[in-house]
C-alpha cells in the first residue's frame, strides 16, 4: 500500500508530467485559456490514461512478454490508444450522453497527447506490474490535470496585466510555466 | 526537378523551419535539449524517421484508402521507430540510455504526422524524401541550437568540455524550469523582430497538422 501512495505522489507532483517530463505540452499550453475548459481536458486525459494503462499493462504483460515480443511495443501501445480513445467515445456518446457533451471534444484530441503513450511506455521501463501502472497512470493524470488547472487559473489572470510586448501570447505563458516547475522542484524531496 | 529538391531543403532548414517557425514536436525539443549531444542525436533520430516516413507513405499514397490513412501512417512511423530504437541500443547505447523514453514517443511527434499528411500523401517519392532531409535537418539544427545554450548556460560546457567556471553555472537551465524560459526568450525575440513563427500575435502554438490542440492560444 505504501508503495502504491509513493507512486501516486512521486507521478502526480514529484515528477509532474508535464512540468518536470515535458509529456502533454500541447494541450497544456493549447487549452489552458480558462479553469473550465482546463478542468475538462484535465478530467478527459484522468479518464483516458487511467484505462489505457490499465489495458496496455494487460497487453504487455499478457500477451507481449509471453510471445517475447516486447520489441513491439511503441507500435502495439499506439494503436491500442488510438482504438481505445475511438471506443470510449462511441461507448460514451451512447450510454452518457451528458458526460460525452462535457468532455467529447477533447477526446479525439487525445489521441496525439503523448502523455498517454508517454504513460505506458513509462509503466513498461519501470517493470510496474498491472495495478502499479494503473496507480501510475492515475498519479501522471492528475498531475497533468493540476497543472494545466492551475496554469489556466494564472493565465485567467495575466490577462490583465500589463505585459511588454515581446513577451505577449506565448512567451508570457512559458515563463509562468517555468515558474511553475521550479515551484514544483520543491516536491522533490517529498519521497 | 533539382531546383524544386533543394527547395523542399531550403524549406525545411529556414522558411518553414519545424521548430522556430512551425513550433511542432515541443516536447522532445524542451526535454532532451539538456545538452548539444543529446540534442543532436534526438534531431537525427527524428530526421531518420522523417525520411523513410515520407517515402514509404508516399510510394503508398495511393494503395492506402483515404478513411483509413491515419492509422495507417500511424503503423508506418511506429514501425521506423521501432527500428531505429533497436539500432540506438545495439549501436549507441549511451545516447538510447540519455533519451530514454523519448525515442519511442517520436511517433507522437507532429513533425512526421504532419508532413505525411500535408506533403508525402501528395506529392512524389524522390521530393518527399528531400522534403523529409530538409525538415530534419532543420529540427537537429533547431535542437542542437537550443541544446548548445542550455549546455553553455547551464552546466558550462560545450560538449562536455567546460568552458565557463563553475561559479557562473545556472543548474536551472539544464533542469525542466529552464527548458520553458529558453524557449519563452526564444519566442520573445521572434515575437519582438516580427520574424515568421506560429507563435506571432494571438496564433496557435502547436501550429498546423497537429491535432492536439484544442483552442488557440489567448486567441
Amino acid at each position: 500500500m505504501k508503495e502504491l501512495l509513493l507512486i501516486a505522489v512521486g507521478a502526480a507532483l514529484v515528477n509532474n508530467v508535464v512540468l518536470s517530463q515535458f509529456l502533454g505540452l500541447c494541450p497544456f499550453l493549447g487549452v489552458s485559456k480558462n479553469v473550465k475548459t482546463a478542468a475538462g481536458m484535465g478530467g478527459a486525459v484522468v479518464f483516458v490514461i487511467t484505462i489505457s494503462s490499465l489495458v496496455t499493462s494487460i497487453i504487455y504483460n499478457g500477451i507481449l512478454v509471453s510471445l517475447h515480443l516486447e520489441y513491439l511495443q511503441t507500435m502495439v501501445f499506439i494503436l491500442v490508444i488510438a482504438a481505445l480513445v475511438q471506443f470510449v467515445e462511441l461507448f460514451m456518446k451512447k450510454s452518457m450522453p451528458p458526460l460525452h457533451k462535457t468532455m467529447g471534444i477533447y477526446l479525439p484530441l487525445i489521441t496525439t497527447n503523448c502523455a498517454v503513450l508517454g504513460a505506458a511506455l513509462t509503466n513498461v521501463s519501470k517493470n510496474y506490474g498491472i495495478l502499479q501502472s494503473v496507480v501510475n497512470g492515475v498519479g501522471i493524470s492528475v498531475g497533468f490535470t493540476i497543472a494545466i488547472v492551475m496554469l489556466a487559473g494564472i493565465r485567467e489572470r495575466i490577462k490583465y496585466n500589463d505585459i511588454p510586448d515581446s513577451f505577449k501570447g506565448s512567451p508570457i505563458i512559458l515563463v509562468t510555466a517555468g515558474l511553475m516547475a521550479i515551484a514544483f522542484f520543491g516536491f522533490a524531496g517529498l519521497i | 526537378m533539382k531546383n524544386q529538391n533543394m527547395e523542399r531543403i531550403w524549406n525545411g532548414i529556414w522558411k518553414e523551419n519545424p521548430t522556430f517557425v512551425m513550433m511542432l514536436g515541443m516536447c522532445p525539443t524542451l526535454a532532451v535539449t539538456t545538452s548539444l549531444i543529446n540534442g543532436f542525436a534526438m534531431g537525427i533520430s527524428t530526421a531518420l524517421v522523417l525520411i523513410f516516413s515520407n517515402i514509404l507513405i508516399s510510394l503508398l499514397r495511393k494503395v492506402i484508402s483515404d478513411n483509413i490513412r491515419i492509422p495507417a501512417y500511424i503503423v508506418i512511423v511506429a514501425t521506423l521507430v521501432s527500428t531505429v530504437q533497436m539500432l540506438l541500443q545495439a549501436y549507441i547505447p549511451s545516447l538510447y540510455t540519455a533519451l530514454g523514453i523519448y525515442i519511442p514517443l517520436i511517433v507522437v511527434n507532429c513533425i512526421i504526422l504532419g508532413r505525411a499528411e500535408s506533403f508525402a500523401s501528395k506529392n512524389g517519392i524522390i521530393v518527399s524524401a528531400f522534403d523529409g532531409l530538409g525538415m530534419g535537418i532543420g529540427f537537429t539544427i533547431a535542437l542542437t541550437l537550443i541544446g548548445l545554450v542550455r549546455e553553455i548556460l547551464g552546466a558550462g560546457s560545450v560538449l562536455g568540455t567546460v568552458v565557463i567556471p563553475k561559479e557562473y553555472h545556472i543548474t536551472a537551465f539544464v533542469l525542466a524550469p529552464g527548458a520553458f524560459f529558453a524557449l519563452a526568450v526564444l519566442t520573445a525575440l521572434q515575437n519582438k523582430f516580427k520574424a515568421p513563427s506560429a507563435t506571432n500575435g494571438d496564433t496557435n502554438s502547436c501550429g498546423a497538422g497537429c491535432g492536439s490542440c484544442g483552442e488557440k492560444i489567448g486567441g
